[in-house]
């Protein structure tokens, strides 16, 4: 994407070019680059190969669960596919997504030059392609990957061969590559921003960032820890998991939720930045709350430090665990509330208009908010005990995961691709992207809240009979929405080579600085003088 | 699949597309809560209607907002944006208000829990015990006590593979089903032998993870006859789809009637692990034992699944010296799916199945009978 935003910035009088690319040219520009567009590109493009490599797995495993019976893969194969899927999907695709936008965005949008440690930030990128390809290469090892869910649950990971121990290789990687960039963030946000940028007039996408920034500082060495202890226990005789030893098993599970539900926020926050830049400009209307806004977010991230358990109120934890984490991760619905109503409230009164980001992000707030309500259902101890496990919780985390973070980042991109690259996409197609995405999506996974209620477990390759219907129009959903995609690649590659040149600011209501102070295309070097804010 | 499976895909295919009713007229289409056999199950249920419609109501409330919005404030229609950011006194109201709803329904739900986790004053105690992959009942306390089997899939394989019609109960169905009186509160406490499971009976609203080393209870209290069924919902390894649970529930005479019959079942089929029986004796009674414990992984064709896995046919151990393939069977390989038989089966069950493998898939070893498995047990 950015080689054309290159290109074009020859043409701007007031770059001068220097420093361009550290004198390296074709791959080598790639590998070495230490600007944080190249690096942002280098991020998106590799979620996006992850998201369709994730992908696939997704499209074998509703394959084989299109009829009951095994037709297609032996449930060994099957448990690898919803394994790797899982990891591949949340460490691969969505949370560098993510980080993406944050390389592109937070210097632009501060004001800053650069992110604050450059050569940090190449190396916090290509520590990716190398765990990918620990993840992706254990399937090819004897005994093929680990086919215990993405949860990495205790004591069945220490019966998996091999590609278990290449699996905890690459979450101590990616963990590494997260904790990198957070520090950069962090550093970049606290340090670089031009001078009048006070925190409290950043825009939201900065801050939801900086929070998640924090939560992935403090949540990635508990994951790193977790699976040391399982990697000891395979190999080197501890028992933490092992009650013959003295273990528990059930203490990998508040280890590993530990980090896991803050790691719901890290993937949601800046999707819900996202969210509070696009919805304001296509009403052409301030955000509604920005204060509180700041407050909520904050108190999602502190919140999401104490409701770990509620993914395990089947273990037989005491009657005041499960009140203590029931209340608490009930509380969790204020604030997130709080967020929906600014959203909705900025949007009242507006001038609104449905270009392609705008759809994204109203089809993210009704769907998240929706996979937020069953997440109240789910948070109610009696009620999560029969639903527990079974297809209702598949379908819940899918729409906060795909129709929350997801959308969020199909919303971002459309929104910034004209600023990054230059070019327009074409509006048309962009439209029909988010409706097939969106008709197929709920497809998939709104009839799976029925299958769940009626009693499908998850992670099963074979079902009985009376679950046939639901999973059939999910697989087709499945299938429309894996090809759906492929459209996507083709509106990103044609806006690139083909697209109408971009005014600098086609979004009417767009008010940050990458907007109102940097041409379009963004050239290579921006902000190398600070700008003045009034 | 009756016969005419491409047909019924197509109903299904053309169901799916145009989100229409029922793909097969045999199945009804569930889509909520299997109908509650118990208090319990009666009572989740209620709690999730109620907060359902909460939850609608406030879904159509806020998305009425937000639609109303698209449809009058478009710019298309020339409303002009109004600049307005902030109010107080709405912010307010929008916190406080969700907070009291939260205590609306924390309240009803608390009362529910607690009577959830009260195990005490059991009129039956069953001990499960998970297995990759099936079922262990041990009744510990009250009539019946002393009673002992493990509950297996039924499916044939051949149903599961596709080489028959499936039938009415496929992956519901066990060999020896749980037994229970009606209206008595029966006290279920969990573990495992090998890696977590869950057992679970939707029509009871009872769920509890069997977790190895450690017992953790629930209890249920059935309140119709009938047969209900359920599955493990903690993924176990690679029969984790195929260990369902299955329990009947009778009126106290037939449970008592049950308990003599099996008593005197589990008296005549125990074994003499002193008597000497013949090779094909052994053989046929061990090809039985594997086709319910052993094929999942190690296959028909004795081929196993390398190298999670290994293969019986053509393997050192098999083919070596009775005593270490004994051993191993016993008490089983520490982390792998190779659990330690020899709480789960008799001494006759164990030689029957050694001699079945050392016979097969062309192994030629000698027979191993029940007297030397006895003589190798701690």
């Amino acid at each position: 994407m950015s080689s054309v935003a290159h290109d074009h910035a020859h043409d701007h009088a007031h770059d001068h070019g220097h420093g361009h690319h550290g004198g390296y040219g074709g791959i080598m520009r790639w590998i070495t680059t230490t600007n944080h567009k190249d690096i942002g590109t280098l991020y998106l493009w590799f979620a996006f190969i992850m998201f369709m490599v994730g992908g696939a797995m997704a499209m074998v495993i509703r394959a084989e669960l299109f009829s009951p019976g095994l037709q297609i893969v032996d449930p060994d194969f099957f448990n690898q596919m919803t394994t790797l899927h899982g990891l591949i999907m949340v460490f691969g695709a969505i949370m560098p997504v993510f980080v993406g936008f944050a390389n592109w965005q937070i210097p632009m949008m501060i004001g800053a030059p650069d992110m604050a440690f450059a050569r940090l930030n190449n190396w916090s990128f290509w520590l990716l392609p190398f765990a990918a390809l620990l993840l992706v290469g254990s399937l090819f090892v004897p005994g093929g990957a680990p086919g215990v869910g993405w949860t990495l649950y205790a004591p069945l990971t220490v019966q998996m061969g091999i590609g278990m121990d290449l699996t905890i290789f690459a979450v101590h990687i990616l963990g590494m590559s997260s904790i990198l960039g957070s520090i950069n963030i962090i550093t970049t946000i606290l340090n670089l921003r031009a001078p009048g940028m006070t925190l409290m007039r950043m825009p939201l996408f900065v801050w939801t960032w900086l929070i998640t920034a924090y939560l992935l500082v403090a949540a990635m060495p508990v994951l790193a820890g977790a699976v040391t202890m399982t990697l000891t226990d395979r190999h080197f005789g501890t028992t933490f998991f092992n009650a013959a030893g003295g273990g528990d098993p059930v203490l990998y599970q508040h280890i590993f939720w530990f980090f896991g539900h803050p790691e719901v926020y890290i993937i949601a926050l800046p999707g819900f930045g996202v969210i509070s830049q696009v919805i304001p400009a296509f009403s052409r209307k301030p955000l509604f709350g920005y204060a509180s806004m700041v407050y909520a977010t904050s108190a999602i991230a502190i919140l999401s430090f104490i409701v770990w358990a509620h993914h395990m109120y089947t273990v037989g934890m005491p009657v005041t665990g499960q009140l203590f984490f029931m209340y608490a991760t009930t509380l969790i619905a204020i604030p997130t509330g709080v967020k929906v109503f600014n959203w909705v409230a900025t949007m009242w009164k507006g001038s609104l208009t449905f270009e392609t980001p705008m759809l994204f992000a109203l089809g993210f707030l009704f769907m998240f908010t929706l996979g937020g309500f069953t997440g109240l259902v789910l948070a109610l101890v009696p009620v999560d005990i029969q639903l527990h496990d079974t297809y209702y919780v598949v379908a819940h985390f899918h729409y906060v995961m795909v129709a929350g973070a997801l959308f969020a980042a199909f919303a971002g991109i459309y929104f910034w691709l004209p600023k990054w690259t230059g070019r327009m996409y074409n509006e048309k197609l962009g439209q029909i992207h988010f409706w097939l995405t969106m008709i197929f999506f709920n497809m998939i996974f709104f009839v799976q809240h029925f299958v769940g209620m009626a009693g499908m477990p998850r992670r099963i390759p074979d079902y009985p009979l009376m679950f046939e219907t639901w999973n059939k129009i999910s697989s087709l959903g499945a299938f429309g929405m894996g090809l759906t995609q492929l459209l996507f690649l083709y509106i990103v590659v044609k806006c690139i080579r083909s697209g109408e040149t971009a005014p600098q600011k086609p979004w009417e209501g767009a008010d940050s600085l990458e907007w109102t102070h940097l041409p379009t295309p963004v050239p290579y070097h921006t902000f190398e003088t600070p700008p003045v804010l009034k | 699949m009756m016969g005419s499976k491409p047909i019924r895909s197509m109903t299904a295919l053309l169901a799916g597309l145009l989100g229409a009713a029922a793909s097969s007229a045999a199945h009804a289409l569930e889509w909520y809560f299997q109908s509650p056999a118990s208090k319990m199950a009666q009572e989740i249920d209620t709690l999730h209607q109620y907060v359902m419609w909460l939850i609608i109501v406030i879904f159509v409330g806020v998305f009425g907002f937000m639609f109303y919005s698209c449809y009058a404030h478009r710019k298309s229609k020339g409303h002009p944006a109004a600049q307005f950011h902030e109010n107080t006194t709405v912010e307010i109201l929008w916190t406080v208000i969700p907070a009291l709803i939260l205590v609306a329904i924390a309240w009803p739900v608390t009362k529910t829990v607690i009577a959830q986790k009260d195990t005490s004053a059991a009129d039956l105690t069953v001990k499960v015990t998970g297995y990759q992959w099936k079922w262990g009942y041990d009744y510990i306390k009250g009539e019946g006590e002393g009673i002992s089997f493990v509950s297996t899939l039924s499916t044939p394989r051949d149903q599961i593979e596709g080489r028959a019609p499936k039938g009415e109960n496929y992956l519901l169905e066990v060999d020896n089903e749980m037994v229970v009186p009606v209206g008595k509160k029966v006290r279920v406490i969990a573990t495992a032998a090998d890696v977590i499971h869950a057992w679970w009976v939707p029509a009871f609203g009872a769920k509890q993870d069997a977790i190895p080393g450690f017992l953790r209870d629930i209890w249920f209290r059935a309140e119709k006859t009938g047969v209900y069924r359920g599955q493990c919902t903690e993924l176990c390894g690679k029969e984790h789809g195929f260990m369902p649970i299955v329990v009947r529930v009778v009126s106290l005479e037939d449970y008592t009637k049950w308990v003599g019959e099996k008593k005197i079942a589990m008296a005549a089929t125990a074994d003499d692990p002193g008597k000497t029986w013949s090779a094909p004796e052994l053989v046929a009674r061990g090809e039985k034992v594997y086709a319910s414990n052993c094929v999942a992984c190690h296959q028909a064709t004795g081929k196993g699944a390398p190298p999670a896995f290994p293969p019986l046919a053509g393997s050192k151990i098999v083919n070596g010296p009775g005593q270490g393939q004994i051993d191993l069977v016993l008490n089983g390989k520490p982390n792998t799916a190779m659990v330690a038989f020899g709480k789960q089966l008799n001494d006759t069950e164990i030689a029957a199945v050694i001699t079945f493998t050392r016979s097969s898939w062309g192994n030629k070893a000698s027979e191993v009978q029940p007297a030397e498995v006895k003589a190798r047990r701690k």
